[in-house]
């Protein structure tokens, strides 16, 4: 995955990196309902890794729809923060609409 | 009437068995894996034409022929590709510049194909043109990355664009297997697809700072057979040592 260029002459890459950034691709499955994660990919911009994301993620006819994300433009949840954040839910299972009886007709929430 | 047609068929076939064969030599060596896996999907998307036009070739002819015998078992004077497609990969740029030339004319000549009198044409056309479609996006994208990319990318794609050049022209030479099918309306004489060949390149290589040599040489005689390159046969050992070795082996 190297690519060996000379990034001092390299207009586009301000980073400095020889590397192409990395991209976290969401695929809408033919029957899904909304944009799953399937994985990632480097690609040079958001172009490039549609096109990627198509050949690598859609090779087996999964997907009607691709989104691509920078992966860097994530902002995640801090593992150490998972305690505060997750615990107090827990045992709270009277969130859960498991006490009422659903009609088949209102179908899938 | 039937051995022209024969003739025709045979071209569309193994254009796209000799390219696909040679872009599924970059299979697990590309320069990164998202290439890689790019590239061995155009190299299937190509063989799997490759069956529909030799299928129909070997129906058309008669002899009891199948699609795999004339694949495998023709030998490098009998293969009617263009020169362009049978030569060595050389290094990725050179195989994505020739990528571009090649798929620059097939978008406009299968969309041209698609009103074939000819309905079994018509159909693999129409099949096989939303595949070029996309083969077309990706190496043309390719070829404005790397012309417009560093000093040494440009410089890459500029020599092969002159190296490939002289043998990107063949196709155009219209000769009597193509006014014969231009004359049942089976196909467009490929001289008609030139005009659009030549926009799109031109607009492609402006993108890409590449400059477009003015001569119009061509090397030819890998359309009729009378003089692949050299490399055709040694390409040819590889591809077919199989069924060479163990005639009718399958499995």
């Amino acid at each position: 995955m190297s690519k060996k260029t000379d990034s001092t002459e390299n207009a586009h890459n301000t980073s400095g990196q020889d590397e192409w950034p990395l991209w976290e691709i969401f695929i809408r499955g033919q029957h899904g309902m909304s944009h799953r994660h399937v994985g990632s990919l480097h690609a040079a911009d958001s172009e490039h890794a549609i096109k990627n994301a198509r050949d690598v993620y859609t090779r087996r006819n999964e997907g009607v729809s691709i989104w691509v994300v920078r992966a860097s433009d994530i902002a995640a949840s801090s593992p150490s923060d998972k305690g505060p954040l997750f615990d107090p839910s827990r045992d709270k299972i009277y969130r859960h609409p498991t006490f009422y009886d659903l009609p088949d007709e209102a179908g899938n929430m | 009437m039937t051995e022209a047609l024969f003739e025709f068929l045979l071209r569309q076939g193994d254009n796209s068995l000799v390219l696909g064969h040679r872009v599924s030599e970059w299979c697990g060596v590309a320069p990164a894996l998202e290439e890689d896996i790019a590239l061995a999907n155009t190299a299937l998307d190509l063989i799997g034409q490759t069956r529909l036009w030799l299928e129909y070739a070997a129906e058309v002819e008669g002899k009891g022929r199948s699609a795999d015998d004339l694949a495998f078992l023709r030998d490098a004077y009998d293969f009617r590709n263009m020169l362009l497609v049978e030569l060595p990969n050389k290094d990725f740029g050179q195989t994505l510049m020739r990528q571009f030339l090649f798929d620059a004319f097939q978008v406009p000549w299968l969309t041209a194909l698609k009103s074939s009198s000819d309905q079994h044409i018509a159909d693999i056309a129409s099949k096989s043109l939303q595949e070029a479609l996309y083969h077309l996006e990706r190496s043309r994208d390719t070829v404005i990355a790397l012309g417009d990319g560093t000093k040494e990318s440009n410089a890459r794609m500029q020599e092969a664009l002159d190296r490939l050049w002289p043998y990107a022209g063949e196709v155009f030479r219209d000769d009597e297997i193509d006014i014969a099918m231009a004359k049942k309306h089976i196909a467009p004489r490929p001289s008609e697809i030139r005009q659009t060949w030549d926009a799109t390149l031109k607009e492609t290589f402006e993108a890409a700072y590449l400059t477009l040599s003015e001569d119009r040489f061509a090397h030819s005689g890998g359309r009729t057979g009378q003089r692949h390159t050299e490399h055709l046969g040694h390409m040819l050992a590889t591809m077919q040592v199989l069924q060479r070795s163990y005639p009718g082996a399958t499995w």
